[in-house]
């Protein structure tokens, strides 16, 4: 068993929280475990990056380019930025929602939408895309858009444990009076993967 | 038992496992972890942890524990280390009593740092152990060793883990068990004072126990090798994994000398390995610290091998990878890698990191802009507010180094006594080396402004106290230094205190210090936005009918909560933290509240 995980984001979508999360529920079912996140200025509404190893014999926790089995997008550019780290056919589970940076609302940089998301129909073979953000918003805060595609994750038959054991696993992260709207995220997130 | 750990953590349970008694530290990415991982812990453990105003003042902290007999640990970044030079090349010499270890977060990347230096280079320099793990397991277990590697030599021990190690996560067996270690109080003697007659003789004992570490270090086991062949890599630190997964890609059978303690290199080891090849490569991330000595020592003993490194195949510049490695095998090799043929990606937009919304820096940095010369110099420092060179703000011209800010400003002023010189630096930075340079000014009668940004906190790190807040690393109660006391204190004349908030009254200040001739000092105070105890205000919308889509919120301000949607200003109410300050900025009042 072996399974790479790249997520990739905006600093303060809880890049770090859903890496730990799925890293302490691959402990939990035996695996050995890696992740390696961004800390500090990166995080500052920057680009971020979080990635998930799980398996035996792990070496380093950076995962090579072209050789990812899932990227989870919690953001449409950060999703298209981390494409290069995904082996062919694999799967991408990702928000089709933007956050625009200041850069692109001051003109110095274009971020085109419908182009970043053709891209991706065109060249990824297993793709996921929707609106991840809006299915948090339902559950009570957008704050949820992690959650939310944790649950979508837990809808492939990917990862080497259950849906429940995941979900077990994030309800032990937030804090309690948080536990209910996480639930829900996860919920509509594993749902939405089960439309699809 | 095994918990899932990131290495800083893995490092501070090390720590309580080899029976740490005192730690002291600064912040700083990517170390910062380490220490508050060890402060939450020190009550149960009866550790006395503190959060200290400097590197410098950690180091000499920890190393008056030592001379007492507890083992102390001390632990920064690699451009810490600068500032804590003095008393770590003269310890070297006087030696310690209780185990002393030095953490040393490096940055190879660099992704949070103002540059690349490589701490073993500096460990050989002071002629101290180093010991660079490849993963948090390791990085816990050297901790451990590190204490008892310092007692038996009587030297402090350098643990210098990279950014792959520290913010890396892995199941890590720990153990509950805590040594106990009964620190024997200090003796008086005259070898803890270093006269040039006792430095003369130290020095001597110091260049023999480089000797006795190596050959401590041949028998650790995280050096270890192993035999495929004729041809062999040697890898050292984090490379270790980088070069494991780069040789199973490309399905080779190589022998591995895996170094986990580069200096003193451990000399027997290094020379049987040699000896039974005849070629070799080196893959180190940043310097060619292993590799020098390998090379030093294969001249010696007139061995007959090829050694190869950083000159032709691996990179002295930035981080390694399986990628890099691989590549640098190969060609070593003579191999030639098929080229993954990977598409080209759309054009994406840029996305560097950018003060939070809201930030106070940010309307500290827009009032000094409103009210100074068109030609005035912004002299930034080494904190969040570093980000304030971004556009649109564009309000720090320089950059240098903790506390560096006031001295480029009197400095510059020196030249271009017209110009207007305005220095920033944080709270903590001002307490970490920012009040040596604001007393040379006051003295020097420098013609500057220093704005101390007083966001309650030492943000960029992840929020850790400092002495003026009124609370320690451990949480107690303590006194609360008030900055505008200890700047009247200096001798500032000109000392204002301004909300920066408030934009009228920030603008005022700021007036009244870049016109007063002489230093003057503002305080801009206002709490950090991510502080989780911050009292909440309602964040703001656009009335749409009001707005003139004359676009200053988002052309002067850059703040992330407002972007444009179908051409039109908006604010993302998720985001905004109601700081009120586009709704001072904006001409036609059009900014309220979400009610």
């Amino acid at each position: 068993m072996k399974l790479d995980i790249v997520i990739t984001g905006v600093g303060g979508q809880g890049n770090v929280l859903a890496s730990r999360i799925l890293a302490q529920a691959a402990l939990d079912a035996g695996y050995s475990v890696r992740t390696s996140e961004a800390i500090g200025m990166a995080q500052r509404e920057g680009v971020v990056m979080s990635q998930v190893r799980i398996g035996e014999d792990l070496n380093g926790a950076v995962i090579p380019d072209g050789t990812a089995d899932v990227l989870l997008g919690f953001e449409l550019a950060e999703t298209v930025r981390g494409l290069p780290k995904l082996k062919p056919q694999g799967t991408v589970i990702a928000n089709n929602k933007t956050i625009y940076p200041v850069t692109a609302a001051l003109g110095l940089c274009h971020y085109n939408r419908d182009q970043l998301i053709d891209y991706m129909h065109n060249n990824v073979t297993d793709l996921h895309l929707f609106d991840a953000t809006d299915l948090a918003a339902q559950a009570g805060t957008t704050k949820t858009t992690n959650i939310v595609l944790l649950g979508a994750l837990a809808a492939t038959n990917l990862l080497p444990f259950t849906k429940d054991h995941l979900l077990g696993r994030v309800l032990q992260a937030v804090p309690a009076k948080f536990k209910e709207i996480n639930s829900r995220a996860f919920q509509l997130g594993f749902q939405a993967m089960e439309v699809q | 038992m095994k918990k899932l750990l990131m290495g800083n953590e893995a490092m501070a349970y090390g720590a309580v496992e080899a029976g740490v008694q005192v730690a002291a530290a600064y912040p700083g990415t990517p170390s910062s972890e380490i220490f508050s991982t060890l402060a939450a812990m020190a009550e149960d453990n009866g550790i006395y942890a503190e959060w200290s105003t400097n590197e410098k003042v950690a180091l000499e902290v920890a190393a008056g524990a030592c001379y007492a007999g507890a083992r102390a640990l001390v632990t920064m970044k690699q451009v810490g280390l600068n500032v804590a030079a003095d008393p770590l090349m003269t310890l070297a010499y006087i030696g310690i009593k209780g185990g002393l270890v030095v953490v040393v977060a490096d940055d190879p990347g660099p992704h949070s740092s103002q540059n690349e230096q490589d701490t073993r280079k500096f460990a050989q320099f002071a002629k101290l152990p180093v010991l660079d793990p490849a993963t948090p397991q390791e990085a816990k277990d050297m901790m451990v060793s590190a204490f008892d590697i310092s007692e038996q030599l009587g030297l402090p021990v350098i643990l210098r883990p990279t950014t792959r190690t520290c913010h890396v996560c892995q199941d890590v067996t720990v153990s509950q068990q805590r040594q106990q270690h009964q620190a024997t109080g200090f003796e008086k003697s005259p070898k803890w004072v270093i006269f040039p007659s006792l430095a003369i003789k130290q020095h001597i004992w110091l260049n023999q126990q480089q000797q006795k570490a190596a050959e401590i270090f041949s028998l650790l086991h995280y050096n270890t090798a192993t035999y495929r062949g004729k041809i062999g890599v040697v890898a050292c630190g984090v490379s270790y994994n980088y070069v494991k997964e780069a040789i199973a890609k490309l399905g080779v059978e190589l022998s591995l000398l895996k170094i986990g303690t580069p200096y003193p290199l451990p000399q027997q080891l290094a020379l049987e390995f040699m000896q039974r090849h005849d070629r070799i490569l080196v893959v180190e991330e940043q310097e060619p610290v292993v590799e020098d000595q390998l090379i030093k020592l294969a001249w010696e003993n007139q061995l007959p091998l090829t050694i190869k490194g950083k000159a032709l195949y691996v990179p002295r510049e930035g981080e390694l990878n399986v990628d890099k490695v691989a590549q640098s095998i190969a060609s070593f090799l003579g191999i030639k890698l098929s080229n993954n043929q990977t598409l080209p990606l759309p054009a994406l937009p840029m996305r560097p990191p950018v003060l939070c919304a809201g930030c106070p820096h940010r309307a500290s940095f827009y009032a000094f802009k409103q009210v100074a010369d068109k030609d005035a110099v912004f002299a930034g420092d080494i904190g969040c507010y570093t980000l304030g060179n971004m556009a649109p703000l564009n309000a720090t011209d320089t950059c240098l180094c903790m506390g560096a800010s006031v001295n480029i400003a009197s400095g510059m002023q020196r030249v271009e006594p017209k110009r207007q010189h305005i220095a920033f630096l944080g709270d903590s930075t001002f307490f970490h080396t920012g009040i040596p340079g604001l007393i040379n000014a006051v003295y020097n009668r420098a013609n500057i402004t220093l704005v101390v940004l007083d966001n309650r906190t030492t943000a960029m790190t992840g929020h850790q106290p400092h002495p003026g807040l009124g609370c320690t690393a451990t949480g107690q109660q303590t006194v609360n230094l008030d900055i505008v006391k200890i700047v009247s204190a200096l001798g500032v004349e000109k000392v204002l205190e301004a909300d920066p908030y408030d934009l009228a009254a920030a603008k005022a200040a700021a007036a009244e210090a870049i016109n007063f001739d002489g230093p003057a000092v503002v305080v801009m105070r206002r709490q950090c936005v991510a502080l989780k105890n911050r009292p909440k205000q309602l964040p703001k919308k656009i009335n749409a009918e009001l707005c003139l889509e004359c676009r200053v919120c988002i052309e002067e301000l850059g703040c992330s909560a407002i972007t444009l949607q179908d051409d039109q200003p908006a604010i993302d109410v998720s985001s905004c933290s109601g700081c009120g300050l586009c709704a001072q900025v904006c001409p036609a009042h059009a900014i309220e509240e979400v009610r």
